[in-house]
């Protein structure tokens, strides 16, 4: 990257003074003081009842915590403003008068290793995990993370193609899941068909439920869209619930055929996956290749959408989300380019729906409600809308870390032992959520990866650079 | 061969009737009404420009012609077929290529990609020379094909425009206030383009412009549009030594 050529003139007094301490700790210890003036009557006393006496208990020790935890945080948000002042102040090299070069960006650096990592980590992960946790039994939790992980990923990469790409906001995405769902349900419990033919039929099912939906909304945008798509994927959950013959209502369909390793059970007996391939029977076989099935389901989706994006669909498609008229000027028809995106998008929410139910065993309308459309956007919002290892991540970060929270037992030790860090799950997600939207409100990774990137790149000679600048 | 036959023949019409013509044209945004019955002719080979001042109703011809918003009377029609009613991305397949007010280019998308966009249309089949084209045509695109869209400054952004719709290798080329807000020095480049692009390649344009001095001493032709009507027209000359075009457009800065 080529250095700004703009001599900077000398910076600004207030820039230079990069951070003052002082006032920072100044500032920084009036607010503990507040703290502490709140904190008397609010927290320094505690009325408990032993037997027939109340008593005042002290905890002085707890307003301690808070005022030093106030003090920290005054402290570092100053920093944080001072040096955040500087780095603007300070003219970088993608100012818009300098060219912004052909060179690949830090991002994609990072991406070219990052995604081989990801994918290596993916692969072996039960492997590891059997490893570490010595055993395939003690093993079952984190395989099932896992399965349960990567099923959001899934999604994630299944709701991008709309949201992220062709930039159609669809509040109302579990329904295309639940289509899925109870298409292996219905057809596996009364045609007896297996997964594997069951699986592109609930993919051709959602993705025509797709179309159903993109019809009536192909002239909606934004906030009207988002409406009709949450009505949507409430209508779907409804009459789940109350076509009673079809589905059996809120009592949900059980004893859904389980998942064969392509046509061979899971069973100990003769003929069965463990037997077959000379391997002590284990219940985690299963598990073990459940997992895999939804990686492999998951990739599925991430390489068709890599792949349309470099195709004239896929271009189309973001085109659309950055510009309706001009693409339709362009000669695009938008009202295909809209249907394909909803149908794809669906299909792939159809197929991950499918896995859910055979892994699950059972189907029920409670496991479609609004939060889950909630999550799977809130994954492809969070990991930068069209970037698909954004969304990975994000389904990572969202779904697994609630998990890893449970495990946060080492907080007792800090907050007492009545501390159960799992009650404050939803706090800390919520303090994430906003943190995100203060530092990165435009999702993890929010820069744009080209579809083609040119093999020839060069210099930029300075006599083309100078002419106006519009 | 009748197909043969057919085309030679709606070519040989076309050659005697206008490339484009809007007959008694009115266009209305909900109740309110843009365009009061236009005529206007563009012929094959020419440029064409029309002036007028802000609100005037010269973007709405341009997007009615494009079918978006549609006329809600009168009649369009293009190389002798009546694209009124037509969907807009049919008319873009008709070789009528825009670069539409505002630019409208795909600001998170590349240069490169941008163009591509462009070229769609006629499923890539000439992209390789058209990019060249382009690119010998504007030499800032080709030093930025790999730098986002919004990226650019406002003139890269028009010159990018410019160079989206070109990709088509469109017969009309319908352009939107190309000099609006860019330095005089790129307003005469562009100007330049445009003249080059009609008389090398026999392009025909249709210019609508409210910088009236440059536009009218381009055109061959030019319409003087006020509050939805066509009030004048004329020879872009004979516009521009009109009393009335003068004291409206052009005094008051422009020489």
């Amino acid at each position: 990257m080529n250095a700004p050529s703009i001599t900077t003139t000398a910076p600004t007094d207030a820039v230079t003074r990069r951070f003052d301490l002082a006032a920072a700790l100044k500032d920084s210890g009036k607010s503990a003081l507040i703290t502490l003036g709140l904190a008397i009557p609010i927290l320094s006393y505690r009325t408990e009842q032993s037997g027939a006496d109340l008593f005042l208990s002290q905890r002085w020790g707890l307003v301690a915590i808070m005022c030093a935890l106030v003090f920290g945080l005054r402290l570092f948000l100053h920093a944080f403003t001072a040096t955040k002042a500087y780095r603007q102040a300070t003219p970088s090299a993608h100012q818009a008068t300098e060219p912004v070069h052909a060179e690949p960006s830090a991002f994609q650096h990072v991406s070219k290793f990052a995604i081989p990592f990801f994918l290596g980590i993916a692969l072996a992960f039960p492997f590891l995990i059997v490893m570490i946790q010595g055993g395939l039994g003690e093993s079952r939790y984190w395989i099932d993370l896992g399965v349960l992980i990567l099923t959001y990923v899934m999604l994630g990469w299944g709701l991008n193609i709309v949201v992220g790409l062709a930039g159609l906001l669809d509040l109302g995405y579990v329904a295309f899941y639940a289509v899925g769902a109870y298409s292996y349900a219905l057809l596996s419990t009364t045609f007896g068909l297996s997964f594997w033919i069951c699986l592109p039929l609930a993919g051709i099912l959602a993705a025509m439920w797709g179309i159903i939906l993109g019809f009536p909304v192909l002239r909606l945008r934004g906030d009207y869209l988002a409406i009709v798509t949450l009505a949507f994927g409430e209508i779907i959950r409804l009459v789940l619930i109350n076509w009673v013959d079809l589905t059996n209502g809120g009592a949900g369909i059980s004893s859904i055929p389980r998942a064969t390793f392509f046509g061979i059970p899971f069973t100990n007996d003769e003929g069965g996956f463990a037997n077959l391939f000379g391997l002590e029977f284990h219940t985690m076989h299963r598990g073990i290749f459940l997992y895999y099935l939804i990686l492999g389901l998951a990739l599925l989706t991430n390489f068709v959408t890599m792949r349309l994006r470099k195709l004239p669909v896929g271009r189309a498609w973001e085109a659309l989300r950055e510009d309706e008229i001009a693409c339709r000027s362009l000669g695009i028809n938008t009202t295909n380019t809209k249907l394909t995106a909803f149908a794809l998008g669906a299909m792939f929410g159809g197929f991950a729906g499918s896995f859910f139910a055979v892994r699950q065993g059972f189907v029920s309308p409670e496991s479609f409600n609004f939060l889950e459309s909630a999550i799977i956007l809130a994954i492809v919002v969070l990991g930068g809308m069209g970037s698909q290892i954004g969304v990975a991540i994000a389904a990572i970060v969202l779904v697994g870390g609630p998990e890893i929270l449970r495990n946060l037992t080492f907080l007792q030790a800090v907050f007492g032992a009545g501390f159960d860090p799992n009650e404050y799950r939803l706090l800390l997600f919520g303090i994430g959520m906003v943190a995100m939207m203060v530092w990165r409100p435009r999702g993890l990774i929010s820069e744009r990866e080209p579809s083609v990137i040119l093999k020839e790149r060069k210099a930029i000679s300075g006599s083309l650079v100078k002419e106006g600048h519009g | 061969m009748t197909a043969g036959a057919s085309i030679q023949q709606t070519a040989a019409h076309a050659a005697r009737q206008p490339l484009l013509s809007v007959r008694g044209v009115k266009t209305y945004y909900g109740n309110i009404i843009a365009l009061k019955g236009v005529d206007m002719d563009v012929h094959e080979g020419e440029i064409v420009t029309l002036i007028g001042a802000n609100g005037a109703g010269k973007s709405t011809l341009m997007m009615t012609i494009f079918g978006n918003p549609r006329a809600r009377e009168g009649t369009i029609t293009y190389a002798g077929r009546d694209i009124t009613k037509m969907p807009t991305h049919e008319i873009a397949h008709l070789s009528i290529a825009q670069s539409p007010e505002g630019r409208r280019i795909f600001p998170r998308m590349t240069v490169f990609e941008n163009l591509q966009m462009g070229a769609a249309i006629n499923g890539m089949a000439h992209f390789n020379q058209d990019l060249e084209r382009v690119c010998t045509l504007f030499p800032r695109l080709k030093e930025r094909l790999q730098q986002r869209g919004g990226t650019l400054s406002g003139g890269e952004q028009q010159m990018l425009a410019i160079a989206r719709a070109l990709m088509s290798r469109p017969r009309l080329l319908l352009l939107d206030e190309p000099s609006l807000g860019l330095a005089p020095l790129i307003v005469k480049q562009i100007f330049h383009i445009i003249k080059e692009l009609n008389e090398k390649d026999g392009m025909t344009v249709f210019l609508v412009e409210q910088n009236a001095y440059h536009a009218l001493r381009l055109a061959h032709r030019g319409y003087v549009m006020v509050t939805g009507n066509i009030t004048m027209s004329g020879t872009g000359k004979e516009l521009l030594e009109n009393p009335q075009v003068r004291a409206a457009y052009l005094e008051g800065g422009h020489h």
